[in-house]
């Protein structure tokens, strides 16, 4: 059976490195947008990092927010424009290192949008430092010896602490690598939208991604590193369903 | 039937489809792009249309329409 | 004669009026009860007030209405103000007007709760990281203040900028008769993001930074030519000319018009605007004044911050020559008789010139 596909025209060409799965994620985004209709009745707040890239990357209104302080200008904006859909789109470095304080007052507070986290182990842009997600072990730009957690802390898990502490509407990780996983991925963005589309409240989905170029892997190695030393640490599936 | 299209200019040659897809339809050309990425072919006699690469591809090269 | 209201509540009141749809603050004192009040008057007019994590924070939710094409304000005071200093220059940046209160405490650090001026070289200077300027409103009474507030958002929104009302403790805390403006209509400026993608952007990687910043610097100097506020007594015949600024400049307006009465060459120039600051006045006074012997800041610091100002633009209009003083209290409001004493001193010379 044959289907027919086409990007989207929100979609365009964004200048990610060479099978970094940002790409897919804003695709996926900008088909669910689409799908639901919402193409001119959006506005996102984009972190500093690889997310800068939608500034090119995507045709939606959006701000450039101060790196990490994607919640907070995006509550702003869903106060100010109570009809409009809003969604963050950040890195791990930006959402949960210095941005924690906003990401998680934006949960508990329970701001209607939804909050899209790219978690790829490291600071991307800036060249492949240890973020709060680095994996045990993983040796990056500033833990050359591989990253000691007794010193600096174990992988953090922030939609896990979403979903448990606060009363949000729709937590879910997926992660970009296989055809089936790229299906459910979009079936958690699709969810988080439509949760906020409905005033359920706040959504996040994190999205396990790989980042080639600072892992020093070829796109697929990437992909198979993902699934079998960060899947296993890093759950995918929902942590708090809609209406649950 | 459906088949692939793939848009040279968005490849950055990753290589994602080729190894995903289960018809052998994709290989890397010999093209160079104007961003000066080796860029997709893909193959028609062997393509489906599942739909397979425009999934994993990151940057929107592929398009599965009705030939 | 309006009715007797505090200096933070008639501040917060006179934003309501102008239009703001949000407020977003964190409690720090002498700016608290702006939030306060506001807590109970937007959500009553149908607005939004959103009591934020941090001040950081909080100016970014400011940031996120501006984009919007929205009035919204956010008030605080000394390291409340530092914190709010990245989305400021953020917001300089990317040409989002906002409206920032001031309501300045002295000090370095958490400082203390006296009223003082000593924030006004970090705003007068732009604050945060860049080559910005926001425009420095400074009263001197509550209903200046009203007033200023009001109209803070027709500035922000005409050049596109960030406007600061800087008070202090003491303008804050204060009870005053105040006349109120009428309520302004809520509106949405064009610009504004709605969703439609009417703004489209530069590429991430592509822009032109020299024309970015010609842009805003054409901006600055039309910003500088065109929004000098002062007021001046007695610069026709003055041979020390006092300049004093927010609660110092209220002291000095009465001292001023006290000793002229009493005989003395004396004359004052209250800056309304730190920035731009008033230079026309220098020019003024180079014409009117021939036989000016001093220039003399009155300013609650450590030692003298307009000071600086006011050697630099004596030096550009050609007033290089007088000397100026500065006669700084650290905290709180200057009692008239000890600044009279110290312009005694001046005289004296055992007050020596600071340029």
């Amino acid at each position: 059976m044959a289907v027919e596909k086409r990007v989207p025209a929100l979609c365009n060409y964004a200048m990610f490195c060479a099978g970094c799965g940002h790409g897919v994620l804003l695709r996926l985004i900008c088909e669910c947008l689409e799908e639901l209709g919402q193409e001119k009745n959006t506005i996102a707040a984009i972190g500093v990092g690889c997310s800068c890239h939608l500034k090119s990357g995507i045709n939606v209104d959006l701000v450039q927010c101060p790196h990490g302080r994607a919640g907070a200008v995006a509550t702003g904006i869903r106060r100010a424009e109570p009809d409009k859909c809003v969604f963050t789109y950040q890195g791990d470095g930006d959402a949960y290192n210095i941005g924690i304080a906003e990401t998680l007052n934006a949960a508990y507070r329970n701001e209607n949008l939804c909050v899209f986290v790219v978690n790829n182990n490291n600071f991307g842009m800036t060249g492949g430092q240890m973020s709060w997600t680095t994996m045990e072990g993983q040796k990056t730009a500033t833990s050359p010896a591989g990253r000691d957690i007794a010193l600096t802390g174990a992988p953090i898990k922030v939609p896990e602490m979403i979903a448990h502490s606060f009363r949000p509407a729709y937590v879910a990780r997926g992660a970009v690598t296989t055809p089936a996983e790229i299906n459910r991925l979009k079936g958690y963005i699709k969810n988080a939208f439509q949760a906020q589309l409905n005033h359920e409240g706040y959504s996040m989905v994190e999205v396990l991604s790989t980042c080639p170029t600072n892992w020093g892997m070829e796109p697929l190695a990437a992909h198979q590193h993902l699934m079998e030393h960060v899947v296993p640490y890093y759950q995918l599936g929902e942590f708090k369903k809609r209406g649950e | 039937m459906s088949k692939a299209t793939a848009d040279q200019e968005r490849c950055k040659g990753c290589g994602l489809c080729i190894a995903y897809c289960k018809k052998n339809a994709l290989e890397m050309s010999s093209h160079i792009n104007s961003r000066g990425y080796k860029s997709i072919r893909v193959l028609p006699d062997n393509c489906i249309g599942c739909g397979i690469c425009y999934t994993v591809c990151p940057d929107g090269v592929f398009t599965i329409a009705a030939e | 004669m309006g009715d007797m209201i505090k200096g933070n509540i008639a501040v917060a009141e006179a934003a309501v009026r102008a239009g703001i749809e949000v407020y977003a603050g964190y409690p720090i004192t002498p700016s608290t009860e702006v939030m306060e009040y506001l807590s109970a008057r937007l959500p009553e007019l149908g607005r939004t007030f959103i009591q934020a994590e941090s001040e950081l924070a909080a100016i970014n939710m400011v940031l996120g209405v501006s984009a919007c094409g929205r009035r919204s304000l956010t008030a605080s005071s000394g390291p409340g103000i530092s914190l709010k200093q990245e989305g400021i220059s953020y917001m300089a940046q990317m040409n989002f007007p906002a409206v920032i209160l001031n309501v300045v405490r002295w000090g370095n650090g958490l400082g203390s709760l006296d009223g003082a001026q000593t924030d006004y070289l970090r705003e007068t200077r732009g604050g945060g990281n860049g080559d910005y300027r926001n425009i420095v409103l400074c009263p001197s009474t509550v209903q200046e203040t009203v007033d200023l507030m009001y109209e803070a958002f027709d500035i922000a929104e005409k050049y596109r900028c960030i406007v600061v009302v800087m008070t202090d403790s003491g303008l804050g805390q204060m009870m005053e008769p105040c006349e109120m403006p009428p309520f302004r209509e809520i509106r949405k400026c064009s610009w504004g993001l709605d969703g439609t993608y009417q703004v489209k952007r530069p590429d991430f990687l592509g822009r032109n930074i020299p024309g970015e910043s010609d842009a805003y610097i054409r901006k600055v100097r039309e910003m500088r030519e065109n929004e000098q506020r002062w007021e001046a007594v007695g610069l026709e015949d003055a041979e020390y000319v006092f300049v004093a600024y927010g609660m110092c400049g209220r002291v000095m307006t009465g001292l001023v018009s006290e000793m002229r009465a009493a005989g003395q060459r004396v004359g004052l120039l209250r800056p309304i605007t730190a920035w731009p600051f008033p230079e026309k006045a220098f020019a003024q006074m180079r014409e009117k004044a021939p036989g000016l012997k001093g220039l003399i800041t009155v300013e609650t610091n450590g030692e003298g911050q307009m000071v600086e100002d006011v050697a630099l633009y004596a030096k550009k209009y050609g007033l290089g020559q007088v000397p100026v003083y500065a006669l700084p209290y650290v905290c709180g409001v200057p009692k008239d008789d000890v600044v009279k004493a110290d312009f005694d001193r001046i005289l004296s010379g055992e007050i020596k010139e600071v340029f």
